[in-house]
């Protein structure tokens, strides 16, 4: 089993999930900064940097063998070409349970 | 709608029947004329009497508008804090208004301050104006309304002065020290100043002319507005307003939505303020003052927009709103005399100078949040100015000279003189006792959390009902 993590922008959430729509994801709202960096702002004349930019981290964990088509939907839907579009990591797990039926290992991910 | 006129009809239907009546008897009614001239006095007291509370009650709502402008420029992790003073300042500035303030300001006494009628209790025959007033206000015999439309209306005036003060002031003074400081000025520093110019004081009398300020650019908006500068530099700017180089590090407000119904709020509350202190249904006068406050205020918002666009590069909403309560400020003393032309003018420099204010007082390193000495000092001191350049009759530029314009210079002097003293002094004597500002650690973590122990948008809390549920 694999969990992959994708920091991606929050307005691609939509269309991430409509194409994992078959696994389940788990979604997170974070701040931080990559090569994109903060922007400036303007208020009462005085400049401020926003520093740390809103993304959405989403999680999913799923049997090895969906790994290469879950990073492919991710990059597909998304991507803007632009700048700030995120990272997928992926992390091997080391098991799985179902609290409901106590099942174990990937069948409880499927 | 049909409604309301027959109850109306109904309602006057005595006095219409007395007028009536009157009109019958022809040469009995001219035998009666005293009667007939009562009945007519007491439509009048009542229609006075009637504009002159909603006038109050408009005025009094302007508390909201305040409290959402002030809160609306503050961080989050204050809004319960700004939100409560806004709320008490009110209830405080009522008491000490009426122990002290009412008296001190249109109670009889000398040029510089009126001794009598504290607590309401003075000798009194409103309404009877004039000659036929016999009582200890007799500042406001030029009124025919019944002693407690007077008090209620310049109560809520008192209260607008405190109210200003709370801004300037926001996100790092002790809760006790701004109530504290509230109470006092109301109790006897506002009422002071006022009596020296509506209670009949040396301002009044000046010059062989006297000190004009319609509805208080300077009885109300200036005074308040030197009472929070003086505040604002005694506390020291809010901890990251400046950087280590010194330059001017914005700290933006949490909610623009609450400081544009709070600027809306406000606006409207100045009809009340403005073409109230008519004190009379005047029609005429009323509509003008309607008008020259509704234009001063537009146009104190075209010019802040404009000129914080090419001032700062972006149309600042925060910017525009101070703009309208800049022109609505600056108008407030001339909004009788002046033509609406000349309202216009009045408030296109008013939205300029605030613009320019707000950048001038940042860099001066004094942290104003709200812009409250660049909205209500400096623009109540334009104002005031005003009148000495625009009034159709005394003004420089309508061929009245500069004896007005001098007089009003005065004015604005002795009363800045006064309450920076006055202020400093109370302040400072709070300072010694109380302590003006809250320790570092209280102000990262929010007066909300450190002096309230409420928070203005808490986390949904695990409380008893969850536990019911998830053991269900």
């Amino acid at each position: 089993m694999k969990k992959v993590e994708a920091i991606i922008k929050p307005f691609k959430l939509e269309e991430v999930k409509e194409a994992l729509s078959a696994t389940g994801v788990t979604v997170t709202e974070v701040k931080g900064f990559g090569r994109q960096k903060g922007h400036k702002e303007i208020y009462r004349g005085a400049e401020y940097v926003v520093e740390f930019l809103p993304k959405l981290k989403i999680e999913v964990v799923i049997p090895d063998d969906l790994l290469r088509t879950v990073i492919d939907v991710i990059c597909k839907t998304a991507s803007t070409g632009r700048i700030g579009d995120g990272k997928i990591f992926v992390i091997p797990v080391e098991n799985a349970i179902r609290i409901r039926t106590g099942e174990e290992g990937a069948i409880a991910v499927e | 709608m049909l409604k309301t006129i027959g109850k109306a009809n109904v309602r006057y239907l005595p006095q219409l029947l007395l007028v009536g009546m009157i009109c019958l008897t022809g040469g009995w009614a001219l035998a009666q004329e005293t009667t007939d001239a009562t009945a007519i006095d007491e439509t009048r007291v009542a229609l006075d009497t009637l504009w002159v509370m909603i006038a109050g009650f408009l005025v009094f709502w302007m508390n909201a508008g305040f409290a959402l402008v002030e809160t609306g420029f503050c961080r989050a992790k204050n809004a319960v804090n700004i939100l409560a003073k806004n709320f008490i300042v009110f209830a405080i500035a009522s008491l000490s208004f009426w122990i002290t303030g009412f008296g001190l300001m249109f109670g009889d006494g000398n040029g510089f301050v009126g001794f009598s009628g504290f607590l309401l209790s003075g000798a009194d025959n409103s309404p009877a104006m004039a000659d036929a007033y016999s009582g200890v206000y007799s500042a406001l015999n030029w009124t025919g309304v019944p002693l407690e439309a007077k008090f209620f209306f310049q109560l809520v005036f008192a209260a607008t002065a405190a109210t200003i003060v709370s801004g300037a002031v926001a996100e790092r003074i002790k809760f006790q020290a701004f109530i504290l400081f509230s109470f006092l000025l109301v109790a006897v520093v506002y009422p002071v100043s006022g009596h020296w110019i509506w209670g009949g004081g040396w301002l009044a009398n000046i010059l062989g002319g006297s000190f004009k300020d319609f509805a208080g650019s300077t009885v109300v908006h200036s005074v308040g507005g030197w009472a929070a500068l003086v505040g604002a530099m005694l506390l020291g700017p809010r901890i990251g307003k400046y950087r280590a180089d010194g330059s001017v590090n914005a700290i933006p407000g949490h909610n623009i939505a609450y400081a544009t119904l709070g600027g809306l709020i406000l606006w409207l509350g100045w009809f009340g303020f403005n073409p109230g202190s008519t004190m009379a249904a005047d029609g005429k006068a009323i509509a003008h003052i309607a008008v020259t406050t509704a234009m001063a205020g537009a146009a104190g918002i075209a010019a802040a927009t404009a000129y914080a666009w090419l001032r700062v590069g972006t149309p600042d909403l925060s910017m525009i709103i101070n703009g309208c309560l800049a022109g609505l400020v600056a108008i407030t003393a001339p909004c009788d005399g002046v033509s609406v032309f000349g309202s216009v003018i009045i408030g296109l420099i008013a939205g300029m100078l605030v613009v320019e204010s707000v950048l001038l007082i940042d860099k001066l390193r004094v942290d104003d949040p709200v812009g409250a000495v660049s909205v209500h000092l400096v623009n109540g001191i334009w104002g005031t100015l005003a009148v000495g350049l625009f009034n159709t009759d005394l003004g420089l530029f309508y061929g009245g000279g500069v004896n007005q314009l001098i007089i009003q210079l005065i004015g604005i002097g002795a009363v800045g003189a006064f309450t920076v003293t006055a202020s400093l002094l109370l302040w400072s004597v709070i300072r010694l006792t109380l302590g003006l500002r809250v320790e570092p650690d209280e102000e990262y973590a929010g007066l909300d959390k450190s002096e309230m122990g409420l928070e203005a948008y808490p986390e949904d809390a695990l409380t008893p009902e969850y536990k019911q549920v998830s053991t269900a």
